[in-house]
């Protein structure tokens, strides 16, 4: 067990009066691919954050190579974030900045190396994920899915040791989906990352993760391998899995009786 | 009622003094432990152009249009007198004591100040802070710091621009259209107007804008509720804001420096 | 990384501002005085000083050659005194210079006016911290009024 990279414990998050996570524990192994699912609403974003240090817990630890992030301080925090990496929803890329100098940021913003060196890993990265040809246009130039794989190649400029994918397949088409998918699993495999994916498409997520965390009500109610995840005994996980429409996550929000309303207003 | 009432009203307050301790912590992060020249330097030379150069073109008109305004509403009024040659120390002690400051502050404001709160409204909404952040770069020094600085300098610049051209533009009205002596209209000026007295308490009035309005675009960016709507009110925001901070300001420097 | 243009307008945008603060400083202000900065001080006790007031010009057949500095009141006498700072390149005024407390035109502003004595060998030149003995005070209206009317009565 000493392969786990990312170990959180007992966490406890509140947001104001409501409580996002209660008492909850996760870990995520060294060199796979970790899938986080759930309903939309539950804070996987909060999580990814929580992990990068961006927000801090009630109670709980949150240890990354044995270092627990919340209790770091500042100049310590910003020494372990940069061997970690964020894809956004949105991509995130700098909108005043070519494709070109947004992968080459945090390379010049963290070295001192010279730019024929940055040129090269810059194309190299560019070229991990199809877009060299890219290179010299702006972000706005860009398409949805062309956006998400630029900042990718902006994730791994400095080869992280952990890389936290938020919502990777939202809004995506077929083509550009497909595409990510191998982006996220090849990476994974040929720069030995630890990757997080955090997503609520259950064919993609099932088709790449090494292991599964569904996550719902505050909690972890359902862990394991995708097959063993599709035999899970819990109705509520087997409703996530199906997408079905009514369960114990129901379809209709809390309301008092229908018929009652009705005759209230017949009165 | 009443007590609803105070409730309503300690609500707002408190909400104001969080946001100024918001705003206070912001500009701390900014400026504490500036970093290396190699890299900042870049940066301030980008945002002097973004905020200071583009904001030129605007000064440099309505300074002309005061200046000439000022010209032709004093002769009007001085020629009653006749005291048409004291149309120089007019023109000039008004722009260089209120109008220069205040007005290039209010355009500023309008022209520099918000374009700063939609951008980094923009910048928060489309997540590229965090972005920042979680790549190991802090948006305060990035993005805040260089940005801030470039108005604290170009707004002192932009109002002593905007006064310079205000009274060649009084001159143009004055002397070239109305017919007073040009000599008498710089001579009055040299001698009702002073170094110490008046422009470097005009250049400290527009230091003290620069700061406030600054201040105020960079945090109501940084602040935005990240939607569209949010930024497009963040923006109303630091126009309104910053327009009624600096006209107060304006009433209380004036009333230390020629007020007693 | 920053392209050559936006150096380049930022250089002119910083050489406008200079040539607006030059113009500003040597055309706009009285600058004459406070380029030079070499000043000494003279003193002057008067009876009444009327509007004069700190930094009034202190003018010798029209041109400025100082301002006042300060005006206290002294102590015993309770009289004012005015201390006047001039440029030093105005170092020979001899001891029996006078000054008056003139007004620029009917309602202008006070100035003092520095009147040069004549000069022999039994006259010294006034040195920085002297006093000018002969005095002129401010002419106050309502004093003028009172003389008028007390001699018109006389008659």
């Amino acid at each position: 067990m000493s392969d786990i990279l990312v170990d959180i414990q007992h966490l406890t998050f509140k947001r104001g009066d409501r409580v996002i996570y209660d008492d909850m524990s996760m870990q995520f192994q060294r060199g796979k691919v970790t899938a986080i699912m759930g309903p939309s609403g539950i804070g996987k974003t909060t999580l990814l954050r929580l992990i990068g240090g961006q927000l801090k817990p009630e109670q709980g630890k949150i240890l990354i190579n044995g270092q627990d992030i919340p209790q770091l301080n500042r100049k310590d925090l910003y020494k372990a974030r940069q061997k970690m990496s964020m894809l956004f929803q949105s991509g995130a890329m700098f909108s005043d900045m070519s494709v070109y100098d947004n992968v080459a940021f945090p390379i010049r913003e963290h070295t001192r190396l010279p730019e024929d060196i940055i040129r090269l890993m810059v194309l190299m990265k560019l070229e991990a994920v199809g877009l060299r040809g890219a290179r010299d246009l702006m972000p706005a130039e860009l398409s949805g899915g062309m956006a998400r794989r630029a900042a990718l190649a902006r994730a791994i400029a400095l080869d992280p040791q952990l890389i936290m994918y938020d919502e990777p397949f939202a809004g995506q088409d077929p083509i550009s989906m497909g595409v990510i998918v191998r982006l996220i699993r090849s990476l994974n495999n040929a720069l030995g990352l630890t990757s997080v994916v955090v997503s609520h498409d259950v064919n993609e997520v099932m088709s790449i993760a090494d292991y599964v965390y569904v996550v719902a009500e505050q909690k972890v109610i359902g862990q394991g391998t995708p097959e063993e995840l599709r035999a899970h005994p819990s109705a509520l996980v087997q409703q996530f899995l199906q997408g079905e429409s009514d369960g114990p996550v129901p379809f209709h929000f809390k309301a008092a009786s229908y018929s009652t309303e009705l005759m209230e207003l017949a009165k | 009622m009443i007590v609803d009432k105070l409730q309503q009203l300690g609500q707002k307050s408190i909400a104001k003094i969080q946001g100024m301790g918001r705003a206070t912590v912001m500009l701390f992060g900014a400026l504490v432990a500036w970093p290396t020249p190699r890299k900042s330097f870049p940066l301030l030379l980008k945002q002097l152009y973004v905020v200071g150069v583009l904001s030129l073109l605007i000064i440099l008109v309505s300074g002309l249009f005061i200046g000439m305004v000022l010209a032709l509403q004093g002769y009007t009024v001085l020629s009653k007198f006749g005291a048409e040659q004291m149309l120089g120390p007019l023109v000039a002690l008004s722009l260089l004591r209120e109008l220069g400051p205040v007005v290039t502050a209010l355009l500023f404001a309008g022209r520099a100040g918000s374009a700063l709160t939609a951008e980094i409204g923009l910048m928060k909404a489309t997540e590229q802070l965090s972005g920042m952040e979680m790549m190991a770069v802090d948006p305060l020094r990035r993005i805040i710091a260089p940005r801030f600085w470039a108005g604290v300098i170009s707004m002192p610049l932009l109002a002593m621009i905007f006064t310079a051209v205000g009274i060649l533009g009084g001159h143009l009205v004055g002397v070239d259209w109305l017919g007073v002596d040009s000599g008498g209209y710089w001579s009055a000026m040299q001698a009702n107007v002073d170094f110490q007295q008046d422009i470097m308490n005009g250049v400290i009035k527009s230091a003290v804008f620069a700061l406030i309005v600054t201040w105020i675009a960079l945090h109501k960016g940084f602040d935005a509720v990240p939607t569209s709507e949010g930024i497009s009110q963040a923006t109303t925001q630091t126009v309104v804001t910053s327009s009624l901070a600096v006209l107060g300001f304006d009433f209380i420097l004036t009333a230390v420096m020629f007020g007693g | 990384m920053t392209s050559r243009k936006i150096e380049v307008l930022v250089g002119l945008f910083v050489a406008l501002a200079i040539a607006a603060f030059m113009l500003l400083s040597l055309k706009v202000a009285n600058s004459g005085m406070a380029g030079s900065g070499e000043t000494y001080m003279l003193y002057a006790k008067f009876e009444n000083i009327g509007g004069l007031k700190v930094r009034s010009p202190i003018k010798v057949g029209g041109v400025v050659v100082g301002r006042v500095r300060s005006i206290n009141l002294d102590t015993e006498e309770y009289s004012p005194v005015v201390a006047m700072e001039i440029d030093s390149q105005y170092n020979n005024f001899p001891e029996t210079s006078s000054v008056a407390i003139l007004t620029s035109g009917l309602l202008g502003e006070q100035y003092l006016g520095l009147q040069p004595g004549f000069v022999d060998e039994t006259v010294s030149i006034l040195k920085s911290g002297d006093y000018v003995e002969d005095t002129k005070s401010a002419i106050v209206l309502e004093e003028l009024i009172g003389q008028f009317l007390f001699n018109r009565g006389s008659n």
